[in-house]
C-alpha cells in the first residue's frame, strides 16, 4: 500500500477511534450506568459528573503511563545497570564513568552556551519582529514568513543551512550564500562548522531562525493586549518611542516574554537533531543529547546513555516546574 | 494658566466629517463641560486638544500659540483617562513621577510634586503599592495626581467618573469640583455623557451634537434658556415635553394653540410675521401644576404610571394618538389612580417655543 494512503487511514482510524471512543463511553455511562431517569435521576447526574472528567481523562492517562512515567523509571534502572554485566547493578558506575569523558564536560558547556544565547536572541528577535510588524501595512506577510520556520523539521532546517554553510575549494564557485558573500568580499572559503567554538553559534543560528517566530506570534498577541489607553497615557506624559517601548510596554508584557524564555529553554535542553544532522557532535559541538544518543545507539551502553539521559531530565526539571507555574499564574 | 482658542476646528476621517467648524473660546481657569449624546465626537474633541488625533481642519490655539502640530507633551495639557491608564507595573509613586522622569525633573522636585500631590489626594498611604491593590476611587486619583504633578496649562479629563459605582461617582464628582476651587486658575476640559456631572460641574457647558455645538452657556442658561429643541431634551431630566401648536397671538407674549383646542400663554417675545406659524412648546415636567381651581389647564392629561419617589412624584401620560408621552414630575407625595384625569398647566414663564427647532428667544 502508498505510504500516504497508509498515513490516511491511520489518521482516519486513530482520530474516529477517539471521537467513537469519548462517545460511546459517555454513551455507556448516561444510559446505562448511572442514567438520569427513575427515583435517584438526581444523584444519578451527580454520580455521572463525577465519573464523565475520569472517563474522558482515561485515554490520556494510559498513553502517559505507558510511554512516560514507566520509561522515567526503565532509564533510572538502567543507568545503574551494566550491560556488559549482564545488566548487574552497579550503582554510580555509570555516572562515575560519564564525569571522567571530556565529551561529557564538552556536550554540558556547549549545552549551557546554547541555554544562555538562544532563548534570550529567539526572544529578542521575536519581540522586535512583533514590535515591528504591529503596525505596517504589510505586517501579516512578514509575519508569515518570519513564522514559516516553525513548520520545518529542525532536520530540514539544517538541510537548509549546511546548504548555507556550504564549502567548495577556492577554484570553484560556491553554492553556500555564506561562503559566497565571504568571498565575494575577499576572503578565503571557510569551512564554518568545523571552526571551534564559533562554530556552535553557527548552529546556534539554525535554532533561533526557527524559534523566533513562535517567539514572535506569542508576543505579538501579547503587545496587542496591552491597553491603548496607557500608551496615549505615555505619550501625553511626553515618553518616547523607545520609552514606550521599553518603559511602558516591555514591562506590562514581562510575564509573556518570561513564559516564551523558557519554553524556548526546554527547547534547547533537549537540542539534538540539528546537532546530529549538522555535525554529529564533531568539532568540539558535542550537547548532551546527542552524547545520549551517541551512547545509546551507536555504543550500546545503555548503562552511560541512560545517565546522561537522567541528567538532561534533571537540568529540564526545574524549568519545566517554573514554567508550568508562571503560566498558571498568567492564567488566573 | 491659559487660554483656548478653537477656531472652525473640524475632523475628518478621510471622507467622513465627525466635527465640522467648532468654535470655542475658553477662558482661564474655567472648567468647560463638554456634554452630548454617543458618538457627538466630545471624546474626539478633547483627544484632538490633547494632541492624540491630528485636527484636520482649522486652528487650536493654547496660551496664545497654535498648536496644531505641537506634540501632545509639548502642548502643557494632561489628560485623565477613562479607564484611568495607570501603569500597571508601576507603582502609585512611580506612576506620578514618569512624566517628570521623563522631562529630567530634579530628584528634589520630583519627591516635592509627588507628596504634594499624594496629600492633596489623600494618596500618601498608597504610594508604595500597584495600581491592582487600589480600589476603583483610588486609582482614579493616582490618574488625577498624575496630572496634578505635571502643573498643566489645561486639564483634560476623558469621562472619569464612567467606571465607577454610582456612590463612589458623587463622592469623586465632590472631590474634583473641590479639586478645582482648590486651583481657581487652572483651566479645564471635561468630557462626560452624564447631564448631571454637566450641570454640577460646568461653569460652562458645551453641548454637542451631529458633528458641531448646539448651545454653549452656564448651566443655567442651558436649562432655563435653550437654544433648540435639541438642548432642551438634553439637558434636565426627565427630559421636556414637547407639544406641537400653532401661534394665534404675538406681540411681548406669545399665545399658542395646541391640537387638544386649549390655549397657553408664553413669555417669550414673537414677531408678527409668525402669527399662524406652526411650533412646538415645551414645558419641563417640573414646571407642570396641577389646576385645582376648577379653570381649565392646557394640558390634558390621563395618567398611565405613577412613580413615587418620595420627594416627588412622576407621572406618565397614556401616549394620545400621534402624540408622544408626557411626563409630569410633582413635588411631595401624590396619590394618582391608573387613568384619572388630571390638568395640568405651566407659568407662562416657564413655557418655550421653539419655531423649526430654534427658541423663538434665539430668532
Amino acid at each position: 500500500m502508498n505510504p500516504a494512503l497508509q498515513g490516511v487511514i491511520t489518521i482516519i482510524v486513530g482520530v474516529g477511534g477517539c471521537i467513537g471512543y469519548f462517545f460511546l463511553s459517555n454513551l455507556v455511562l448516561d444510559k446505562f450506568v448511572f442514567p438520569p431517569v427513575g427515583k435517584h435521576a438526581g444523584r444519578n447526574i451527580n454520580r455521572a459528573n463525577l465519573v464523565r472528567p475520569w472517563l474522558f481523562l482515561l485515554p490520556a492517562v494510559i498513553a502517559l503511563g505507558l510511554y512516560l512515567a514507566y520509561p522515567v523509571v526503565a532509564t533510572f534502572w538502567l543507568s545503574l545497570t551494566d550491560r556488559d554485566a549482564g545488566g548487574a547493578f552497579v550503582g554510580a558506575a555509570n555516572y562515575v564513568q560519564m564525569m571522567n569523558e571530556p565529551k561529557f564536560w564538552e556536550a554540558i558547556r556547549n549545552n549551557m552556551l546554547w541555554l544562555i544565547v538562544v532563548p534570550a536572541a529567539a526572544t529578542a528577535f521575536g519581540l522586535i519582529a512583533a514590535q515591528l510588524t504591529d503596525r505596517i501595512a504589510w505586517g501579516n506577510i512578514a509575519k508569515s514568513l518570519i513564522f514559516m520556520p516553525m513548520a520545518i523539521s529542525f532536520v530540514g532546517a539544517s538541510v537548509i543551512w549546511k546548504l548555507i554553510y556550504d564549502t567548495r575549494p577556492a577554484d570553484q564557485d560556491q553554492i553556500g550564500v555564506l561562503n559566497a558573500i565571504w568571498v565575494g568580499l575577499g576572503g578565503d572559503p571557510q569551512t564554518w562548522l568545523t571552526i571551534p567554538f564559533w562554530n556552535n553559534f553557527f548552529l546556534m543560528v539554525v535554532l533561533i531562525w526557527i524559534q523566533t517566530g513562535f517567539a514572535m506570534v506569542i508576543l505579538s498577541a501579547a503587545l496587542r493586549g496591552i491597553p491603548e489607553e496607557t500608551v496615549e497615557a505615555a505619550i501625553v506624559d511626553g515618553a518616547g518611542p523607545f520609552q514606550i517601548f521599553f518603559k511602558i510596554k516591555v514591562p506590562q508584557i514581562m510575564g509573556t516574554i518570561v513564559v516564551v524564555w523558557t519554553t524556548i529553554t526546554l527547547v534547547v535542553l533537549k537540542i539534538f537533531d540539528i546537532v546530529l544532522a549538522m555535525t554529529n557532535g564533531q568539532w568540539g559541538t558535542q550537547v548532551l543529547a546527542n552524547y545520549m544518543y551517541d551512547k545509546l545507539f551507536r555504543s550500546f551502553d545503555w548503562g552511560v546513555g541512560s545517565a546522561s539521559a537522567m541528567v538532561i531530565m534533571l537540568l529540564v526539571m526545574p524549568i519545566l516546574i517554573w514554567n508550568v507555574r508562571t503560566v498558571r499564574k498568567e492564567m488566573r | 494658566m491659559a487660554e483656548l482658542h478653537l477656531k472652525d476646528v473640524a475632523k475628518a476621517y478621510g471622507e467622513v466629517k465627525v466635527l465640522s467648524n467648532i468654535n470655542l473660546d475658553i477662558d482661564q481657569g474655567e472648567l468647560i463641560v463638554f456634554v452630548g449624546p454617543s458618538g457627538c465626537g466630545k471624546s474626539t474633541l478633547l483627544r484632538m486638544i490633547a494632541g492624540l488625533e491630528r485636527i484636520t481642519g482649522g486652528t487650536l490655539e493654547i496660551d496664545g500659540r497654535v498648536v496644531n502640530d505641537v506634540p501632545p507633551a509639548q502642548r502643557g495639557i494632561a489628560m485623565v483617562f477613562q479607564s484611568y491608564a495607570l501603569y500597571p507595573h508601576m507603582t502609585v509613586r512611580d506612576n506620578m513621577c514618569f512624566a517628570l522622569k521623563i522631562a529630567k525633573m530634579s530628584q528634589d522636585e520630583i519627591s516635592k510634586r509627588v507628596e504634594n500631590a499624594a496629600r492633596i489626594l489623600q494618596l500618601t498611604p498608597y504610594l508604595d503599592r500597584l495600581p491592582k491593590a487600589l480600589s476603583g476611587g483610588q486609582r482614579q486619583r493616582v490618574a488625577i495626581g498624575r496630572s496634578i504633578v505635571r502643573d498643566p496649562k489645561v486639564y483634560l479629563f476623558d469621562e472619569p467618573l464612567s467606571n465607577l459605582d454610582a456612590a463612589l461617582r458623587v463622592a469623586t464628582r465632590i472631590e474634583i469640583a473641590q479639586l478645582k476651587e482648590s486651583m481657581p486658575d487652572s483651566t479645564m476640559i471635561y468630557v462626560t455623557h452624564d447631564q448631571v456631572e454637566a450641570m454640577t460641574l460646568a461653569s460652562r457647558i458645551v453641548v454637542l451634537a451631529g458633528g458641531g455645538i448646539s448651545q454653549v452657556g452656564t448651566p443655567l442658561e442651558l436649562y432655563e434658556k435653550p437654544q433648540n429643541t435639541f438642548v432642551a431634551q438634553f439637558i434636565g431630566s426627565p427630559a421636556m415635553n414637547l407639544l406641537k401648536g400653532e401661534i394665534i397671538g404675538t406681540g411681548e407674549e406669545t399665545r399658542i394653540r395646541v391640537p387638544s383646542g386649549a390655549e397657553i400663554t408664553a413669555k417669550v417675545p414673537s414677531a408678527a410675521n409668525l402669527m399662524g406659524a406652526s411650533v412646538e412648546v415645551g414645558v419641563r415636567p417640573e414646571d407642570l401644576v396641577v389646576v385645582t381651581d376648577g379653570t381649565q389647564g392646557f394640558l390634558p392629561f390621563e395618567t398611565e404610571i405613577s412613580e413615587r419617589l418620595g420627594d416627588v412624584t412622576v407621572l406618565y401620560s397614556s401616549a394620545e394618538p400621534g402624540g408622544k408621552q408626557l411626563i409630569a414630575k410633582l413635588p411631595g407625595i401624590v396619590h394618582v389612580e391608573r387613568g384619572s384625569k388630571l390638568s395640568l398647566t405651566a407659568a407662562p414663564e416657564k413655557v418655550h417655543v421653539f419655531h423649526n427647532g430654534i427658541s423663538l428667544l434665539y430668532l
